[in-house]
């Protein structure tokens, strides 16, 4: 059951990345470049998500996941190192090439070459960063 | 309004349907990163199977309808191959070092009105306008 779950909800985000333009690396690119043709879609597709997630919040409240156990815990009110510069990080990677983590996997099969180039790189990238994590926990240098 | 904008706007919707289903039925916050990073790096044990049919569903259903619906759909991915690989490499790193990318931070977390989702939408979106904004504008580099 949670399998089928898993994807029937991962060939809805698919199919929401495609059709929504997010594979597109010039309209990604299009929505941050602010001093070029700016492309608002991004704000769209960004929105229309958030909508049925505000709802399935409001529903997890007294009830549990239909497969059971838990649902996730609220979230920290920290805010820390590791998420400021990991998303600095994300974000000039996001900039240089216009692909995040979903549309590098949704667009592997029509993005040829380069697309398969950015998913190994990216996962190279995962691979490192547990390392690289643990430095950003160390104590923060005199320097 | 533009049909760019309803196709975007309709997209999102099945995207945050996704959410919906993954969230409601699993119990977990459907992430794109999380999910295949756990993957890779060995951290999911229990549930290689929920994440493997997720990303099955996320590579599998554009091929499919894609000819349908969508055939002019392209990447448009820039063609200088050292720039895919630090870009690769930086979405990789931060996304994993943050805990999360547009999928986990931004539709799951800002719709629950979570800090940390929020802050790091702001931060990602920021960095990632000021890049290109940099490397197009100011120094012709992309």
């Amino acid at each position: 059951m949670r399998i089928i779950i898993s994807l029937i909800a991962g060939s809805l985000f698919g199919a929401g990345l495609l059709i929504s333009g997010m594979t597109d690396t010039t309209k990604v690119q299009g929505w941050l470049d602010v001093f070029g043709d700016w492309d608002p879609t991004l704000a769209f597709v960004m929105g229309g998500a958030i909508l049925p997630m505000l709802v399935a919040w409001r529903l997890t409240a007294g009830h549990t996941p239909l497969t059971g156990g838990q649902f996730p815990a609220p979230p920290k009110p920290e805010l820390d190192r590791r998420l400021i510069i990991g998303s600095a990080l994300f974000g000039m990677g996001w900039g240089l090439a216009g692909l995040c983590p979903g549309p590098a996997m949704a667009s592997l099969t029509y993005g040829g070459f380069g697309g398969v180039v950015f998913l190994a790189a990216m996962i190279t990238g995962m691979l490192m960063a547990p390392a690289l994590g643990a430095q950003l926990d160390r104590p923060a240098n005199a320097a | 309004m533009n049909a760019a904008w309803m196709w975007g706007l309709f997209g999102g919707v099945l995207i945050g349907l996704g959410a919906a289903v993954y969230l409601l039925g699993n119990g977990r916050i459907m992430g794109a990163s999380g999910i295949l990073g756990g993957l890779v790096d060995g951290s999911a044990r229990r549930n290689t199977a929920e994440r493997l049919a997720f990303i099955a569903g996320v590579v599998g259903m554009p091929f499919l309808v894609r000819p349908l619906i969508a055939p002019q759909t392209e990447t448009h991915l820039t063609g200088n191959l050292g720039i895919v690989i630090a870009a690769g490499l930086l979405v990789g790193i931060g996304t994993r070092i943050a805990n999360g990318c547009t999928s986990g931070h931004g539709v799951c977390g800002i719709s629950r009105f979570s800090l940390r989702g929020i802050v790091a939408t702001i931060i990602y979106i920021a960095v990632g306008g000021l890049t290109l904004v940099l490397l197009r504008h100011a120094w012709g580099l992309i």
